[in-house]
């Protein structure tokens, strides 16, 4: 056993885990965040993914002792409040979930392909970047269109920001 | 059509929780006591269970139980069955093997359970199911279906001689002949139609739970028809009487038709939470989805169509074997057969049709339906055969269909189907007008001095949906009716529930059928809920499949709210002092039509529930129940376009415009219906390039993770063209068609037809990934 200690989603956590343990399982199991799932056994359908330190992480592909240390958000951090994320709000307009299984992860991984990049995406960077997520019900039609008009809404948000700071 | 009625773009009501990370699917679901179980599994395809010992298992950290299949046999579970009795052309019953959900003396393939373990945590149940020790004697096995069939091919159960399940036939044989014989020109054709694997991203899961002290269980499961679930495990399995069962199917995350099914696992968890006195819950891993998830499609035909000198249809005769894996599956036997063959006749007068199926016993996992059941393979004969044809005779595959189709209605085929509305021009003409078809040849030229084949190819698919009138598939063999249920409570303040026995994994019925109330009562979506996937919430229902949920459920919906109106008004009428018929329901209001009295809804409601003032004699409450069994399957129709882009160096197909024009009838949320068709060619586009499930000689399946088994992925895909028509169904209230299958029914011949034109042969077998087109680039034409 290995005592853990993190911060997930702006709050302190810390737990004993059996040394196997993956971050996906301490987050559902230990912590109750049941947003993150588990589509696969081979790192492959991205259901899982969370922000490790800001950066887009496949849990399952990570022992929760070496997250330790870490600061990680998990789909149910990443509204502020009682605002969704402009992600999570674009899923929504455009369609882009059915079952919602993989959207948690596509979420993610969409809110840090968007911050990767800032000069903007178009339809092939975002196919491509979406390589490592898997959805079996929307085709990704709608789920490239809701990165596309999130990425947009973002990058609007962003300079309307900095042009009120300067 | 309001802002939030029939017809409109509504966002979705459910989309909350599952963008908030708050769905509650089965394995987020935590009861105090809860145990984890893990299934020791087959690791033959075929052999004698000689010795299982457990001591060291049950021996082993934080073990609670270790149970086989003597045990449950011993305790009166009953073995899996096949609810559909499908009968030989010699007129005797489909040979059933036997399959019980632990296997006692044989296993049949590679993942079939045999022993379970529960322990305090999933890690240590794992632990101890390594620890199981099993003798085993292998046996020949057999994974080819064809294979399955010849001489001296390994027996899998003494029930079916020669594998052989059943050897059924439909149509006019004789009638069939004679017209190919007078035929100017026969289309000959084998046909593989690749075994596939549903991979809802959501694995399979079982949480059951006994209650001494109540002698009741609770089963929450991954399931697409819970009530179907209960009753088949109280009647057939033998778990508990109806009243002692409660099935829950959660947030269901996708089904494709492989959650329809009552798997070994489910029955397991509730037989042995009873055992060991602890709740058991199960989730299968990824490889443990592949082993043993009921897989779809692996047919192999053979086709011919006859035409006569104006290249018209005389007959068309097909002949299929279809592998139905180690056990038979709950609805295994319908799916080659009448959702498979009665459609033969696709959208084409065709005079004479025989269909023979053969079905058959393999060492590989069950095979049932997977979204489109049996029509996509329909079509992808048919359409298939048409393209090829047409190349055959010269004529464009346009002009060849426009030649053949149905064009008045009611259309009664050869094949049992009656077709009640179509406009197949109408579907052929819009994507070709928005494929610009006409311009192919430039764009083929353009690509050509790139180095690149280009390639287009057509489909016009049917389906028969909305599954299915009630007596008619229980003359065809059917256990169970195909009605649906709903139940309208109007709450004293105005509100409404509906209660439905459809189930959504998926498909918005949160949003749709709340659209479907706004529509009616102009109550807000907001002040309206659906409630589905509880037997103890919701009455007999029959579930989601087979594009059935509009068509039949929410048709369900629509009597209730009828009767819902008809007391309503009798209440509005009575407080306003007015006629009955006078009463007029428009924005939240009960009006006396032509008068500025009214009476607002809500208040309508608080009369009904505080029955001070109601007319002599009515019941207080405004609650209503409705059962609906469709008069007619409905038939969805369109076609599809495809249009590739081969690269002759490597072999890799891009698919560089997809056109889907359907008729789905009349549509009640056009974003959920586009976002339908979209999953639905992802699926068929995955079939055509990417997905097969491959067994090897041995029966190990080679294609059990997400390394070896190809997903459409993002970049695979682009984006789609899509449109409706609409001839509305005039067989149910809402002329509603259903629009969930099409999608994987008409692409996959539309890609593999677009492929063989770029390549110029038909020399080629789904999936057609880059290897094969390569190789089937190099080999040309080879008959």
């Amino acid at each position: 056993m290995s005592e853990v200690s993190l911060v997930v989603n702006g709050r302190k956590v810390s737990g004993a885990v059996e040394d196997r343990t993956l971050l996906v399982h301490f987050l559902r199991e230990n912590l109750g965040l049941t947003g993150t799932h588990v589509g696969c056994d081979t790192s492959q359908c991205g259901a899982c993914v969370v922000h490790v330190d800001g950066k887009a992480m496949k849990s399952c592909t990570m022992l929760a002792v070496q997250a330790s240390g870490s600061t990680i958000t998990t789909i149910e951090g990443l509204a502020n409040g009682a605002d969704l994320h402009p992600v999570q709000a674009a899923f929504k307009e455009h369609h882009g979930l059915q079952c919602g299984f993989c959207t948690p992860g596509m979420i993610m991984t969409a809110t840090d392909m968007i911050r990767r990049h800032p000069e903007g995406l178009d339809e092939i960077a975002v196919r491509a970047e979406l390589e490592g997520n898997i959805c079996r019900c929307t085709g990704y039609h709608n789920i490239v269109k809701a990165i596309l008009a999130a990425s947009k809404t973002m990058s609007k948000a962003s300079k309307s920001k900095a042009k009120k700071a300067a | 059509m309001g802002i939030e009625g029939i017809g409109a773009r509504v966002a979705r009501k459910e989309d909350k929780r599952f963008i908030t990370g708050a769905g509650r699917y089965v394995d987020d679901m935590v009861v105090p006591g809860m145990k984890h179980a893990a299934f020791v599994r087959s690791p033959h395809a075929h052999a004698d269970i000689k010795k299982i010992d457990v001591k060291k298992a049950e021996a082993m950290p934080g073990v609670i139980g270790v149970l086989t299949g003597r045990q449950i046999k011993a305790d009166g579970i009953g073995n899996l069955i096949c609810g559909w009795m499908i009968h030989s052309k010699d007129g005797s019953p489909m040979k059933m093997g036997a399959w019980s959900p632990l296997a006692v003396d044989r296993v049949r393939y590679v993942g079939d359970a045999v022993v379970v373990v529960v322990a305090d945590t999933k890690g240590q149940a794992r632990d101890a199911a390594e620890a199981v020790e099993i003798t085993y004697k292998e046996r020949k096995s057999v994974a080819d279906a064809v294979e399955a069939l010849g001489k001296g091919a390994p027996q899998l159960h003494p029930e079916a001689e020669g594998n052989l399940i059943f050897d059924w036939g439909i149509g006019d044989e004789a009638a069939t002949d004679a017209a190919l014989k007078s035929a100017a020109h026969v289309t000959r054709l084998n046909i593989v139609n690749n075994r596939l694997v549903p991979n809802a991203m959501e694995p399979r899961a079982a949480l059951g739970h006994y209650d001494k002290a109540e002698d009741h269980y609770t089963c929450w499961t991954t399931s697409q028809n819970p009530h179907v679930a209960r009753l088949v495990m109280s009647a057939f399995y033998n778990v508990a009487p109806e009243n002692k069962l409660r099935v829950i199917a959660p947030d269901v995350g996708g089904g494709f038709g492989s959650k329809i099914y009552i798997y070994p696992e489910e029955i397991v968890c509730l037989w042995a939470s009873k055992r060991t006195g602890v709740p058991v819950k199960w989730v299968a891993d990824r490889t443990e989805s592949f082993l043993t998830d009921a897989h779809g499609r692996d047919h192999h035909t053979t086709v011919e169509m006859g035409f006569d000198k104006n290249n018209k249809i005389v007959g068309l005769k097909v002949d299929t074997i279809a592998n139905l894996g180690a056990y038979m599956s709950l609805f295994s036997s319908a799916t080659p057969t009448y959702l498979y063959a009665t459609l033969l006749s696709g959208q084409y007068n065709i005079p004479a049709i025989y269909g023979n199926v053969r079905t058959v016993y393999t060492n590989t996992a069950p095979v049932d339906a997977y979204r489109g059941a049996g029509r996509p393979e329909a079509t992808f004969v048919l359409e298939r055969t048409m393209e090829i044809a047409a190349r055959e005779l010269g004529v464009s595959p346009a002009e060849l269909r426009r030649t053949n189709f149905i064009t008045s209605f009611p259309h009664q085929t050869p094949v049992i189907m009656c077709y009640d509305a179509g406009d197949y021009g109408a579907s052929l003409d819009a994507a070709m007008k928005q494929a610009d078809y006409a311009g192919f040849a430039k764009r083929k030229a353009a690509a050509a001095k790139k180095g690149k084949l280009r390639g287009i190819g057509m489909s016009c698919y049917i389906e028969a949906c909305g599954i299915a009138p009630s007596a008619a598939v229980g003359s065809l063999g059917a256990g169970v009716g195909l009605w649906e249920s709903a139940e309208v409570r109007v709450n004293a303040v105005g509100t409404i529930e509906v209660l439905t026995g459809s189930h959504s994994h998926g498909q918005g019925h949160e949003t749709t059928f709340a659209q479907l109330v706004n529509s009616r009562f102009g109550v807000p979506l907001d002040s309206v809920s659906i409630v589905h996937g509880d037997t103890d919430k919701v009455q007999m229902g029959m579930g989601t499949y087979g594009s059935r949920s509009g068509a039949v459920g929410m048709s369900a919906i629509v009597k209730a709210l009828d009767k819902v109106e008809a007391k309503a008004k009798k209440i509005a009428a009575h407080l306003l002092e007015a006629d009955e018929g006078d009463i007029v329901i428009e924005n939240g209001q009960l009006k006396v039509a032509g008068t500025d009295k009214n009476v607002p809804w809500f208040q309508m409601a608080l009369a009904a529930y505080t029955a001070h003032n109601l007319p002599q004699g009515m019941e207080p409450g405004l609650k209503e129940t409705a059962f609906y069994d469709p008069s007619n399957f409905t038939f969805p129709a369109g076609c599809y376009i495809c249009e590739v882009e081969i690269d002759p160096e490597t072999g890799k197909t891009d698919i560089v415009q997809f056109v889907a024009a359907d008729d789905f009838g009349n549509i009640i949320n056009p974003m959920i219906v586009e976002g339908q068709v979209h999953g639905g060619i992802a699926q068929g586009v995955g079939q055509a390039l990417l997905e097969g499930a491959v067994y090897d000689a041995s029966g190990q399946l080679l294609t059990a993770s997400y390394m070896d088994y190809t997903m459409p992925r993002a970049d695979d895909l682009p984006s789609f063209q899509i449109s409706t028509s609409n001839t509305p169904c005039p067989g149910n209230p809402l002329g509603i068609k259903g629009c969930g299958e099409a999608g994987a029914i008409g692409s996959p011949p539309a890609v593999i037809n677009a492929i063989t034109d770029a390549l110029g042969h038909e020399n080629l077998t789904m999936p057609a990934t880059p290897g094969k087109v390569w190789a089937a680039l190099r080999a040309g034409a080879k008959h």
